[in-house]
């Protein structure tokens, strides 16, 4: 067992799945076209703008001033008022059952508040379970709130114009209080998608051997598991990138998502979250018996990884047991990386928290698949 | 360790969970031989063949393959003996240029270019290199096979069940092949059901339900056998055949084409309960030189009723 890791052995296999990996043309087409699908999907979600959002309107003060707001609301297109429910039980149950994207409550004496000076607000409350819907209404509604009574505020009551607005617009997001913006979810998609098609193919690389003979091929030559193990990541990690530009150039040209940072740094980070992955496919791969049972573990181990690494949700919203789990799982830090080099423009010092747990999972993963890999069939 | 010896091992054992696969082997094969391995389905010829390179690890039993420990050194047994296995392990969707060659690197041959070109003009798979090994018959697969797994020039050469599935003429070429092999001072190991190529083997050892029962030349196997062929050709050979089974000392009524054979291990006993049918004018009897078919059956049967 002396001699050591072999280049030529290395590379025969690297060369090998190259081949294979060629002449599989759907599967290739398939890890390419999966991020693009997906992509196309998402960004109808994300580059959508909706406006006309069903709104109900609580008035409980019938001056001028309330009737110009809500006129100010339609106006802005998005929001359309399309029920004026009796009272906030009724106001409540609209928006608890979705009937209602937000309910605006103008509160009694609104006017008369305001026209004293005493700032009364104004409580806008939005269903925020998706995000993405609202956050372009929230937004309008800041401004409109600047100019509304602008042309109601004359004579004596002049001085109440301009900064800051004479009231106060409470917005409360419900059901979702970080309210991921949609710039989020492009450099969040790359994530998922590189968990999702790495795991798979590795894990079925692994596998296919096992199932279609080769591997007591495989193993009755001198061929060490590294050799194996890196010789099969190194193509994926070739179509990981592939992937990663993909998804950067249509979050660039689709649906004009800012780069602020470095994209050098954004590619290197990729790299250690690609090998993580890999990893964990091959890891899979030494444990299932076959291509089906690497699938389901596939899936076992993407779920949570949607679910609980703040792509799904927001990760501050989960409780303390699930942000645990979703501080053990490399996509969570990718997540925090990609936007944060994208979004904020982050350095390497600021992505360094987020950078060495995945070193620390993908090290324990490959443990983990190398003490499992068989060398023999026992 | 003995240096006349390519394979020399004993007391070999695996269990799969309840099930004894081998059980207490011993097998001893000499250099540049060609060593015939028998046994009904499931009596662990595939198993004793993983564990003498190093695919399997046994439960018990030590010796030496090309004087290399089968438990220690795997790894020098790996970069010197050549495996078959029995279904076709080759890349199905490489061609068969991309499998020799992966297999030179592998091996990490110096010359692997020109290694890959002999190997396919020797096999005569020159023209057919740029075919995928997938779209193949089977008989060229098994060619490709042996191709890919003599490569490296291995000392040592296991085969399980290389001609399962292929053609009597692509059988007699594969052997004259193994026979030139031999003939290079290369050590055959070769599993087979057919009695043609157990007859064409130097000694052969043969196994049911994980153990030895007879090893040895053919002559010594069926000498040592202890069994008597009586054959017998018969009018009505089906209703003598009715009649004769379940008799006392006879085991075992075969009909091949217009004859019976007839066998069992007790040959006075045998000859007692034939006698009375000795007497009908229409039935020739003659004594015959058992089959190792015959011999093979005869020993299954035993085994199972001891085992
Ligand atoms: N990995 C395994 N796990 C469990 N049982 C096994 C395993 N491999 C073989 N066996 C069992 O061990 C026994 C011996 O199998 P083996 O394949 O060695 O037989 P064989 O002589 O090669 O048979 P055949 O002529 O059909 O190829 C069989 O009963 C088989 O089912
Ligand atoms: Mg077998």
């Amino acid at each position: 067992m002396a001699d050591r890791f072999s280049w030529q052995r290395f590379l025969a296999v690297v060369t090998k799945e190259f081949i294979q990996m060629r002449r599989d043309r759907l599967t290739f087409a398939m890890m390419v076209g999966i991020p693009m699908l997906q992509l196309i999907l998402f960004g109808f979600a994300i580059n959508s703008d909706p406006k006309g959002l069903p709104t109900a309107v609580l008035v409980a003060d019938t001056s001028e001033f309330s009737r110009s707001f809500v006129r100010a609301l339609e106006n802005s297109a998005y929001f359309k008022v399309t029920m004026q429910p009796k009272n906030e039980a009724e106001a409540e149950r609209l928006i608890a059952e979705g009937d209602a994207q937000f309910v605006v409550s103008i509160p009694e004496n609104f006017a008369r508040q305001l026209m004293r000076g005493e700032r009364p607000a104004i409580l806008v409350e939005a269903d925020a379970t998706d995000p993405t819907a609202v956050g372009n209404a929230v937004g309008a509604l800041a401004q409109l709130a600047q100019t509304v009574f602008d042309r109601d505020l004359q004579g004596a009551l002049r001085p109440l114009q301009g900064k800051p607005a004479p009231f106060d617009v409470q917005i409360h997001r419900r059901y979702n209080p970080e309210g991921i913006t949609q710039y989020n979810i492009v450099p969040g998609l790359m994530g998922v998608i590189l968990t999702m098609t790495m795991i798979m193919q590795t894990g079925l690389a692994m596998t296919r051997e096992r199932e279609r003979g080769t591997m007591e091929n495989l193993l009755a030559t001198p061929v060490r598991p590294f050799e194996v193990m890196a010789g099969k990541i190194v193509p994926y990690i070739m179509v990981g990138y592939i992937q990663v530009t993909l998804i950067l150039l249509a979050a660039r040209l689709l649906f004009q998502v800012p780069i602020l940072g470095s994209v050098m740094l954004l590619y290197t980070v990729v790299l250690a979250f690609i090998a993580a992955n890999l990893a964990v496919g091959l890891m899979f791969s030494t444990v299932a018996k076959n291509q089906m049972q690497a699938m389901q573990m596939t899936f076992f181990f993407f779920l949570p990884s949607l679910l609980l690494s703040g792509f799904m949700f927001p990760f501050r919203g989960m409780p303390q047991w699930a942000q645990n789990i979703g501080s053990l799982l490399p996509l969570t830090h990718f997540l925090r990386m990609v936007r944060g080099i994208l979004l904020k423009g982050n350095g390497f010092l600021e992505i360094w928290p987020n950078l060495w747990p995945i070193g620390v999972f993908l090290l324990a993963v490959v443990a983990i698949g190398l003490k499992r890999y068989r060398k023999t069939l026992d | 360790m003995n240096d006349a010896l390519a394979i020399d091992v004993a007391g070999l054992s695996k269990r799969f969970g309840e099930l004894v696969a081998v059980d207490d082997l011993a097998l001893q094969v000499r250099r540049g031989e060609i060593y015939g391995f028998l046994g009904p389905n499931g009596s662990g010829k595939t198993t004793t063949i993983r564990m003498l390179c190093g695919l399997l690890t046994p439960d018990s039993g030590r010796g030496t393959c090309l004087g290399y420990d089968v438990i220690r050194e795997t790894r020098q047994i790996k970069l010197n003996v050549g495996y078959m296995t029995q279904g076709f392990s080759l890349y199905q969707d490489l061609t068969i240029r991309e499998n020799l060659d992966f297999t030179a690197r592998i091996y990490g041959m110096p010359n692997r270019q020109e290694a890959v070109e002999e190997s396919l003009r020797r096999l005569g798979l020159a023209d057919r290199q740029k075919q995928l090994a997938g779209n193949l018959s089977g008989g060229w697969k098994q060619r490709l096979a042996l191709a890919a797994c003599m490569l490296h020039q291995p000392r040592l050469l296991l085969l399980d069940e290389p001609t399962a599935g292929v053609d009597p003429k692509a059988r007699r070429d594969f052997w004259d092949e193994i026979h030139y092999l031999a003939g290079q001072g290369i050590t055959v190991l070769v599993s087979t059901h057919y009695m043609d190529e157990a007859e064409r083997c130097h000694r052969l050892a043969y196994i049911a339900s994980g153990r030895l029962l007879a090893q040895g030349t053919v002559s010594e196997v069926i000498q040592n056998s202890g069994i008597v062929t009586w054959t017998v050709e018969c009018a009505d050979l089906y209703a003598l055949g009715a009649q004769l089974r379940g008799l006392p000392g006879i085991s075992q009524v075969v009909p091949f084409g217009n004859q019976l054979h007839v066998s069992g291990t007790d040959a006075a006993l045998l000859e007692q309960s034939i006698s009375p049918f000795r007497e009908q004018a229409s039935c020739r009897w003659t004594k015959a030189q058992p089959g190792l078919e015959d011999i093979f059956i005869q020993m299954m049967e035993g085994a199972d009723r001891h085992g």
